[in-house]
């Protein structure tokens, strides 16, 4: 199982869509390649844009399928994290 | 082209401003102002800012400001970014003086920069601060990535004891939302490319639901809903349109957000003098600040429902004959 820490690199509030888009790259991917399962950190991370998290998750979903979230976990999220992790799962399940 | 700073334009009233701008000779430009007094929303001296660095200053013919609230403007930074000496001379007030100067951002780096400093500036609760960091965060990202502009966002907020209210107002002078639109839409009015570009889950950068890597279509729906369930007004002018969402009723307890932004209560232009770019403003009461947790529900709701429906609308049977 790899950890990866957002607050390090994103602070209290997660926008910038470049950092989201280096941990899916360096990080996520290539640890979902080495079918390894993957626990994304929000601790001390109290709010987060639609936009980060689209850049964060939606290609992993896109390219692997949504079952894909059955190897990543979402763990110490706000009440407003949860919510934008789900408005983004929720609309790239609905896309064509 | 010119531009009248007047007695008052806030997003309610500011029409007028918008109609008398005149866009014509568009290598010039002649500022001027009312003599005794202007009281202006943030987004009218981010939208002169914006000419102004397009222009460059040898290109500026600004008018010698008489009004007695001159020095508003010389401490919001407009005369620095017109490149203008204004001899006004003011005392600098403690950081907390609760509004943001005019700031270009002009990347990624100096928005997340200006984002960490701007709440202190502000002295936002926790819970007013959420909605305004999320608003000024994907305003900032849509100029960075749709704009085209090489001046980036120009932008300024100001909080008003009176109403309890942050203003902000951001503004650039790229492609505009009709010629980002039609990337990969049919949009062939500016109105109908805000509307579009109002509406979850439609950007210019793919036709494909879910949109691409980096964009879903989703900043400014979540920026009026943020808005409307405040009761705020919220207004975006590119090319000749304008859309503005009007106050609704604060009486009314079940709020209901539209993906068609036409079905919310507003006004609208189509033949405003040309903007080349975008420009929005946006009020949040923070009086009214409804937790955001509760817009991310209602949020939640429309825009999968609408993503739905859509998807409903492109779906064909085959025809047996």
């Amino acid at each position: 199982m790899k950890t990866i820490k957002l607050f390090p690199v994103t602070g209290s509030f997660a926008e910038n869509k470049d950092v989201a888009r280096d941990i899916r790259v360096k990080e996520i991917i290539p640890s979902i390649d080495k079918n390894e399962e993957v626990t994304l950190d929000f601790k001390y991370v109290d709010s987060a844009t639609q936009s980060f998290i689209h850049a964060l998750i939606s290609d992993i979903i896109r390219n692997y399928g949504i079952e894909i979230l059955d190897k990543i976990f979402f763990k110490n999220c706000s009440d407003t994290v949860k919510k934008i992790i789900n408005i983004v799962t929720d609309y790239m399940q609905e896309r064509d | 082209m010119k531009i009248h700073l007047p007695n008052s334009a806030f997003l309610g009233n500011i029409d007028p401003f918008f109609r008398a701008f005149d866009c014509s000779h568009p290598h010039k430009l002649e500022i001027t102002a009312n003599k005794k007094w202007i009281s202006v929303h943030p987004v009218v001296l981010s939208m002169v800012a914006a000419l102004g660095l397009k222009i460059g200053k040898s290109n500026i013919d600004c008018e010698k400001m008489e009004a007695a609230s001159k020095h508003y403007f010389e401490r919001m930074g407009l005369f620095k970014f017109l490149g203008i000496k204004s001899d006004i001379t003011i005392t600098e007030h403690e950081p907390a003086g609760r509004f943001i100067p005019l700031t270009q951002i002009k990347n990624s780096t100096e928005l997340t920069k200006f984002i960490t400093e701007m709440v202190p500036l502000l002295h936002l609760e926790p819970k007013q601060a959420e909605p305004i960091r999320y608003i000024v965060s994907e305003l900032a990202r849509n100029v960075l990535e749709h704009s085209q502009s090489e001046f980036g966002a120009i932008l300024s907020a100001q909080y008003y004891q009176k109403s309890n209210t942050i203003r902000i107002g951001i503004a650039d002078t790229g492609i505009g939302i009709k010629k980002s639109i039609n990337q990969s839409h049919s949009a062939p009015t500016d109105l109908e490319a805000i509307r579009l570009a109002l509406t979850p889950g439609i950007t210019g950068t793919t036709r494909k639901e879910g949109g691409t890597e980096f964009n879903a279509g989703a900043g400014l729906f979540f920026i009026k809903s943020i808005a409307k369930v405040n009761h705020d007004f919220f207004l975006i002018y590119s090319g000749k349109a304008m859309y503005k969402l009007l106050k609704s009723n604060q009486e009314k307890s079940r709020i209901r957000l539209y993906a068609d932004p036409l079905k919310d209560r507003h006004s609208i232009d189509e033949n405003l003098p040309f903007w080349n770019g975008t420009i929005v403003g946006i009020d949040i009461s923070l009086d009214a600040t409804k937790e955001f947790s509760v817009l991310l529900d209602l949020i939640r709701e429309t825009y999968v429902k609408t993503v739905k429906e859509r998807k409903k609308a492109r779906y064909r049977r085959p025809k047996f004959i």
